[in-house]
């Protein structure tokens, strides 16, 4: 189908879309990417008044290394980020993600913000921004402020953004000398499409014993979940081929997963479980290996 | 349509300069199939699944549904027909025609306009890279298995031949 009718305007600077945001608030859209927005046009699933483009708002791109995190600019496109040595040296689960979004030509204009903002529950980045522990960046007319991804997604394609606010970047931090393994698997029906069950999981350890975990379940359910069960079930213990029994009889705690055409709830909380012992058991190969080069 | 906000753009189609008053909520494929007659990219799903209607924007791949045409203003838009006519993927075009790659035809230029996209980077590829580089185009005749051939042996070829894309 067409779009419905709209009005469109090219921001010219990150000011400008504030202004706009707070004159129209949820009658307008943020237009970055696209991938997402402008499949609900043309589907009617939504009909904005406004379009505010901000794709020549260049300062709201780029992979940057700061002190103590990596900043992700909210108009970074998924192809950057995937094709980024920065995000490979530091962030390898951003990096094991990134094939899994989408395909080659939605990921060459698709952004990463767009994603987290929109806050799709089969997307990979929101999951990932929350085993990352990123720090959410959101500018409006009235000022700045800063919310953790563990606070920012809060429902079905619900978030703490206010209407009037403009997601600007993530801010990611470093794990410095900890010793980190992450995993990232998710499973779909075809390579590319969304995930009927995913996990992104970072995992630190210390004495050979699991020190911090965070497991981030998407897919399954109407938002990603920071799996607070499972990590209570795991941590302390030993990274060792036990241990994904504890995790999946903890799981049914953390997941209320959704029940549709494209898979029963059961079905999701099976996957999710088989995602689990799977990213656990990788989880032990990498920390291994992790081991032998140290 | 009355009522219908509008905006001048100006950009170069296939090498040549355009500028034309288009609807702010047209896509690029309507703009190009419309508005210039190219109707080499198709519109299967319109709402980016299908990948009939890829196009090269400013040097990389997009869904042309899925952008629209005021956001082209300023730039370089590539179709089916620009490929064809620069020669660029003759080899691919000829591969696909040896191999059966095709049968309807619907899906042909999106495959081809993914398929450059993977050859012209000269890297080797295995068939599951190619599939999974192809996954985001639907090809509802083939099987894909002959796709996947012709691409293959394309892209071989050039590495072969150690030219790759020039």
């Amino acid at each position: 189908m067409k779009a419905p009718k709209f009005s469109y305007l090219r921001a010219g600077s990150v000011e400008h879309v504030l202004e706009l945001l707070a004159r129209y608030g949820e009658d307008a859209a943020i237009l970055a990417g696209g991938q997402s927005l402008l499949p609900a046009l043309n589907l009617r699933l939504s009909q904005p008044k406004l379009l505010i483009d901000i794709n020549r708002l260049d300062r709201l791109g780029g992979v940057e290394l700061g002190n103590d995190h990596i900043r992700i600019g909210a108009l970074t496109r998924h192809a950057e980020i995937a094709a980024s040595p920065l995000i490979l040296q530091h962030l390898p689960l951003l990096a094991e993600a990134m094939p899994h979004v989408a395909h080659p030509a939605v990921r060459n204009r698709g952004t990463f913000g767009g994603s987290i903002a929109l806050a799709d529950p089969a997307a990979e980045l929101p999951a990932c921004a929350l085993a990352l522990q990123a720090r959410l960046v959101l500018l409006s007319a009235a000022g700045r402020r800063e919310i953790a991804a563990a606070e920012f997604f809060t429902g079905l394609y619900r978030t703490a953004r206010r209407p009037d606010e403009l997601l600007v970047e993530a801010q990611i931090p470093l794990k410095g000398k900890a010793k980190t393994v992450s995993v990232f698997m998710e499973l779909a029906r075809r390579h590319g499409d969304f995930a009927l069950a995913g996990l992104a999981t970072e995992l630190l350890l210390a004495d050979g014993r699991i020190a911090e975990a965070r497991l981030a379940y998407f897919g399954s359910d109407e938002r990603p979940v920071l799996a607070g069960a499972v990590s209570a079930a795991i941590t302390g213990k030993a990274l060792d081929p036990t241990l994904a029994e504890a995790a999946v009889a903890a799981l049914a705690g953390d997941l209320s997963p959704i029940d549709n055409a494209q898979a029963s709830a059961s079905m999701r909380l099976h996957l999710q479980r088989v995602l689990t012992r799977r990213a656990l058991a990788l989880a032990l190969t990498r920390s291994r290996q992790l081991g032998r080069a140290a | 349509m009355s009522g219908e906000e509008r905006l001048m753009i100006s950009l170069t189609v296939n090498g040549e300069s355009v500028s034309r008053l288009v609807p702010v909520r047209q896509h690029l494929v309507d703009f190009l199939r419309l508005e210039l007659g190219l109707t080499g990219a198709h519109l299967g799903c319109e709402h980016g699944v299908c990948g009939a209607c890829s196009l090269r924007v400013d040097g990389v791949l997009v869904r042309g549904c899925l952008m629209l045409a005021v956001q082209a203003d300023g730039a370089h838009v590539v179709t089916i027909e620009g490929l064809d006519a620069s020669g660029e993927i003759a080899d691919l075009q000829q591969a696909f025609v040896e191999r059966n790659a095709l049968q309807c035809g619907f899906c042909t230029p999106g495959m081809l306009m993914t398929a450059a996209d993977l050859v012209r980077a000269g890297v080797p590829r295995t068939r599951a890279e190619i599939r999974a580089h192809l996954a985001g185009n639907f090809c509802r005749c083939t099987g894909y298995q002959a796709i996947v051939d012709a691409v293959s042996a394309t892209l071989n070829k050039r590495l072969s031949e150690g030219g790759g894309h020039v």
